[in-house]
């Protein structure tokens, strides 16, 4: 399964367009992670455990996403866009979508 | 009594962010410019039509992103400067180191899958916050910066 966020993939043709797939995730940072993300703030500076925590999200939306597209026989995913919201106090949501092909 | 305690903490934990927060940011900015020279040779374009002229082995999405937070310190000194607006200096680094760490983070991936090129990069911010009821919101943002990576079909 090849992803890109270009039009196409270079040196292949799309000979199919099978439409819109996309996966999400919501997902929120456990107490631990939350009171040494506390402490941090004070010094501020990179929050890794966040980092972390929405680097799995993107990876579990990306594979949701995936599943979805070999669900309907695309060998490929074109124009991915990744999108990060805020929906409630501490959860993220985390989502990302694209076309599923078939490229030859 | 309790008054004086009170500012007390709070005096401390603005020296806490200056002395720590500065120090903390000072040594980031030395960072970035150490790996951006190192990963000069990756190139990177918003451009979203790669070359036609070059064949590419394989091309793949390159992820990086990074979450940062605000100190103390410029919490209280952006809040004051917000009284009589203009430029929140304190908040105009902070969103430039999250973005080249992003963008750094990113590129790191493309050179691990042997990539010379970056297309169609996309930065984006979203905003995390973290409000108790009992709490200040905590300021964090996400950068993340995301692109697809070319591998040469020749390499040099």
């Amino acid at each position: 399964m090849e992803i890109t966020n270009l039009d196409s993939i270079p040196g292949k043709a799309i000979t199919r367009h099978l439409g819109l797939v996309q996966g999400s995730t919501v997902r929120s940072k456990h107490v631990g992670k939350d009171i040494f993300a506390g402490l941090k703030n004070i010094v501020g500076g990179e929050l890794k455990a966040y980092t972390e925590l929405l680097n799995e999200s993107r990876a579990e939306a990306t594979e949701r996403m995936l599943a979805q597209a070999r669900a309907v026989g695309a060998n490929a995913v074109v124009n991915v866009r990744f999108a990060t919201s805020n929906i409630a106090s501490g959860a993220a949501e985390v989502m990302a979508y694209g076309t599923a092909v078939v490229v030859q | 009594m309790e008054l004086i305690i009170q500012f007390g903490v709070i005096a401390f934990l603005l020296l806490l962010g200056l002395v720590f927060g500065r120090a903390a940011e000072q040594r980031h900015f030395r960072e970035l410019k150490q790996k951006e020279l190192i990963l000069r040779e990756v190139l990177v374009f918003s451009e979203k039509h790669p070359p036609a002229d070059q064949e590419f082995r394989s091309a793949n999405l390159v992820v990086g992103s990074v979450v940062i937070a605000e100190d103390y310190f410029k919490r209280i000194a952006a809040s004051l400067k917000s009284l009589v607006g203009g430029r929140l200096t304190a908040y105009e680094s902070l969103m430039d180191r999250g973005r080249r760490e992003a963008i750094i983070r990113m590129k790191q991936a493309a050179r691990e899958a042997g990539a010379s090129m970056i297309f169609n990069v996309r930065i984006e911010t979203a905003r995390l916050s973290e409000s108790d009821s009992n709490r200040q919101a905590l300021f964090a943002a996400e950068f993340i910066a995301y692109g697809t990576a070319l591998v040469p079909a020749t390499r040099p």
